[in-house]
């Protein structure tokens, strides 16, 4: 191929940001038509390099050729007047709008909110991106907001998609139709950018990489040729630490929900109907299911947060905590660590130590006033222990990557030696090095006696961790399955609510929407 | 070129340099100002920022303007950091000064000199039943505290003007709208005998001694503070709301109520309808201008008050119009959000020449290629 033929080329490009060489002249070669992955781990500089396609920041120095021409992408419009359009890993979304209105915000003002509702319909049935243009988007899961995302970037019809951890928050079956639908659109030209880490997709779908690994190239080469090891050991420079898990006999029940129902505390949420869950101490629980099916709900009713209407009862270690306050909760040793990184589990704006404070009140004195030295102790311990790439204790939350700051907060309360853990998403949008070691601090901790939780949409991590697992579908939970029994293909029936014997009277509610085809 | 670089970190550095590079701006367009008008720039200036100072006399009528501006935007700031919008402080140092002087009318010659002790206390009360009213009305009906706090400002004036033109209009004062002058025992001692300066000042700073220790080391504080940062980690975390709302309210309006009790019982010694200055609402320009820090609202709470004396000394020495006390307070706000871009941006200069004259051209091309290809 001659270089005029390329859809884009990256000449030597770098960028330095305050302490850090994001970019040491990568090189990138995407033609028309082909799906090109990008892999590398957080912090490996694969953001910085799409931030700097997509216009958002300037490379330092280096090329950019756009169809043979050099460019230099102005920003994010001009990289969409050029066909660029990009789905970002952190979602740039109005929460108080609508999805159409959202979709219609980046779109050009002449079309009709109608047409585009219109468009959002016809395209979200081409692609199997399962979406009601009118709800607004506060009320959607994780999940359901990148599905907005990827829809807004499919309505520009671009010819190049930068596509960042797309398929983190799908079911199997949405993963193999969202491929298809890629394949499509590369068969009808255009080129893909794909970023990840995840190495099957990455050997499924793609047919050229480019790994990245600390701002350089580590490496270019055809994936479909390769193999996890190889593609592993380019990225991180050595293969993953296999998970230590070996079988134990587990306790008695530490957390048990019987009958338990309770409305959303959103109008367009799904609420939790007759769930009953038992978790003994020394097994992971793993709930799998696909966003928006009740999840949410059930971390709100396991962590206190939300009361109102609840019926049946949640029982924690023989004791009654169907009423109890988040506090008392944590005070029994019940724990959690919810899928919102940022503004829930941290807030953003504070120093470390001050995130500390938030689930770790053994700091404060009798007095009132808080143990400042010991509570930078024991933020400094927190960030030893658990390996988190901080500049100390008084670096703000915001400062750190994601897979660091889930490293912080699942350290914070793994820390506090929980009777029972619950975790949602624990790995989301985390690269590797760090989702192993999250990984096996949970199952550290199953070792130790305690009773873990893990709510994730990641099948692959539940059958990775898991002892056992349920599906959530349309609110109700369903039965339990080990982990030895339980097959990829079954669970993504079940995650349509077609478990044996699940109840049929509310398959067709309005609260259950978000079945995957 | 000069441009705007982001920063990794917000700098500490410009944090405490943004309000004197500030203060520097205010200054430069005062002068220019001045200059402007026709008049002396250094004997403007110094009005405002010389003359406020210099005498034992000056400072003391400095320090009756920043003790009240000192303990309003301390209560205010505690509440604002927690997200909670009290704009009626006005209302609440209203009432702390009549619950005050209700206190004060019972003075009699035989009473205990300490008795202006328990008016200062009963202004506290005021203020905080005003607050408590706009706190429960949120709390229980979900009103929007800033409409009610703002509107319980225009009540609480009425009943001011009703009590000193009705019940407690002072029988010998010639019909004018005010309360007979307070006897000694309820008045707030000076600070130095002679001396306007009384010990509301001391009391003001130790308050934001121990709001500083408040919000920066106690739990108590720390809730208040991710309450108004993060919502929804202070729900996962298990604060309350509700407690957060009601501790904002009582404490900003109880410290507005205490300034409205020294008012009167300090330099005004009776209650008149002019005892609402406005301090009520400077204090939010106070309290943003000290960054809602407990300590940084002592010294916007001097410069606003130097600002005060300055626009006085100016109308009556130089003939300009009072209201450049205003325009000067303006100034500062101004200058001081314009170099707080500087806390998150750094400056850079950088020799590269804006590409934008060759761009253009190339982006148009681009543009219309791209609608083509879409019809």
């Amino acid at each position: 191929m001659t270089p005029a033929m390329l859809r884009l080329e990256l000449v030597d490009i770098s960028k330095q940001y305050p302490g850090v060489r994001a970019n040491d002249g990568v090189c990138l070669r995407v033609e028309p038509g082909r799906i090109h992955a990008v892999l590398g781990e957080n912090g490996a500089g694969k953001s910085t390099l799409m931030k700097i396609v997509y216009g958002v920041t300037q490379p330092d120095s280096g090329e950019i050729r756009w169809e043979g021409r050099p460019v230099r992408i102005a920003g994010p419009e001009h990289a969409r007047a050029l066909g660029i359009a990009m789905v970002f890993q952190h979602f740039s979304l109005f929460e108080t709008l609508t999805v159409a209105e959202n979709v219609w915000l980046g779109l050009d003002r002449e079309r009709s909110l109608a047409t585009v509702r219109e468009r959002i319909a016809r395209v979200a049935a081409d692609y199997g991106l399962d979406l009601d243009p009118e709800r607004p988007v506060h009320a959607l899961s994780v999940g359901e907001r990148q599905r907005v995302e990827i829809l807004r970037a499919l309505l520009t019809r671009p010819s190049l998609l930068i596509l960042d951890e797309p398929t983190s928050v799908l079911t199997p079956q949405a993963v193999d139709k969202l491929f298809v639908t890629l394949r499509a659109l590369a068969a009808s030209g255009c080129s893909i950018l794909y970023i990840s880490h995840k190495l099957d997709e990455i050997r499924t779908l793609c047919d050229g990489c480019t790994v990245l690994r600390a701002g350089r190239v580590a490496g270019e080469l055809d994936p479909r040729a390769a193999t996890n090891a190889e593609l592993s050991r380019l990225m991180i420079g050595a293969e993953p630490p296999a998970l230590a898990r070996r079988a134990q006999p587990v306790g008695d029940v530490a957390l048990k929900l019987a009958g338990f129902s309770a409305p959303s505390a959103d109008p367009h949420g799904t609420p939790l109907r007759d769930v009953d869950l038992t978790v003994r101490a020394g097994e992971i629980v793993g709930i799998a299911g696909v966003s928006g099916n009740g999840q949410r709900e059930l971390f709100a009713a396991l962590s206190g947060e939300t009361l109102a209407g609840a019926s049946g009862s949640i029982t924690l270690l023989g004791q009654d905590i169907t009423r109890a306050s988040p506090r008392r909760r944590r005070a029994l040793g019940l724990r959690l660590v919810p899928e919102d990184r940022l503004g829930r589990a941290t807030v953003t704006t504070l120093s470390l130590a001050h995130n500390t404070l938030l689930t770790r009140t053994e700091v404060v004195r009798r007095t009132g006033l808080f143990d400042r030295p010991r509570l930078h102790a024991l933020t400094q311990k927190l960030l030893v222990h658990f390996q988190v790439k901080a500049r100390g204790s008084r670096a703000t939350a915001k400062s750190l990557s994601g897979g660091n700051l889930q490293k912080f907060i699942m350290g914070r309360e793994i820390d506090a030696a929980p009777r029972v853990l619950v975790v949602a998403q624990p790995t989301w949008g985390v690269d590797v090095g760090a989702s192993v070691q999250i990984r096996s601090e949970l199952l550290r901790l199953r070792d130790a006696g305690s009773a873990l939780v893990v709510i994730s949409e990641e099948l692959d991590e539940l059958f990775e961790i898991c002892d056992c697992l349920v599906v959530m579908a349309a609110g109700r939970v369903s039965p339990r399955v080990p982990i030895a029994e339980a097959e990829a293909r079954k669970l993504g029936e079940w995650m349509s609510g077609l478990w044996p014997d699940a109840p049929r009277d509310g398959a067709a509610s309005p609260g259950a929407p978000h079945a995957p085809a | 070129m000069l441009r705007l670089e982001p920063r990794v970190e917000p700098s500490r550095t410009m944090a405490y340099l943004s309000p004197l590079l500030a203060l520097v701006l205010t200054v430069l367009m005062g002068a220019a100002l001045f200059l402007a008008l026709g008049k002396d720039p250094v004997r403007g200036l110094d009005m405002f920022l010389v003359e406020p100072l210099a005498s034992w006399r000056a400072l003391g009528e400095l320090s009756i303007k920043a003790t009240p501006l000192i303990l309003v935007a301390l209560g205010l700031s505690v509440a604002f950091r927690s997200n909670v919008w009290n704009i009626g402080a006005e209302g609440q140092f209203i009432l702390g000064s009549v619950f005050a002087t209700r206190v004060a009318l019972m003075a009699t010659p035989s009473s205990t000199p300490s008795l202006f002790v328990l008016a200062l206390l009963a202004g506290v009360a005021g203020g905080m039943l005003w607050g408590g009213i706009v706190a429960w009305l949120r709390d229980r009906f979900s009103a929007n505290e800033i409409l009610v706090s703002l509107m319980l400002v225009y009540v609480a004036e009425a009943l001011l003007s009703y009590l000193v033109s009705g019940p407690w209009k002072d029988p010998h004062g010639y019909n004018f709208p005010q309360t007979a002058t307070f006897l000694d025992a309820a008045r707030v001692p000076p600070l130095v005998a002679g001396s306007r300066a009384n010990v509301g000042l001391p009391l003001a700073l130790v308050l934001a001694g121990l709001g500083w220790v408040f919000v920066n080391r106690t739990y108590a504080g720390y809730k208040l503070e991710v309450g108004g940062l993060a919502p929804l980690a202070a729900r996962y975390a298990g604060f309350s709301s509700r407690s957060a709302l009601w501790t904002a309210f009582l404490v900003s309006g109880g410290l507005a109520g205490l300034a409205g009790a020294l008012e009167v019982t300090g330099p005004d010694g009776q209650l008149t309808t002019h005892v609402p200055l406005g301090y009520g609402f400077a204090a939010i320009i106070v309290a943003f201008v000290g960054r809602l820090s407990p300590l940084g609202v002592i010294f916007s709470a001097v410069l606003m008050s130097m600002f005060y004396i300055g626009g006085e000394m100016s109308q009556s020495r130089l003939g300009l119009p009072k209201s450049l006390t205003g325009v000067f307070q303006g100034l500062l706000l101004f200058a001081l959000l314009t170099c707080d871009t500087l806390i998150g941006y750094r400056l850079r200069f950088s020799r590269e020449r804006s590409l934008g004259a060759s761009r253009l051209p190339s982006a148009l091309a681009a543009r219309t290629a791209a609608a083509s290809r879409e019809g």
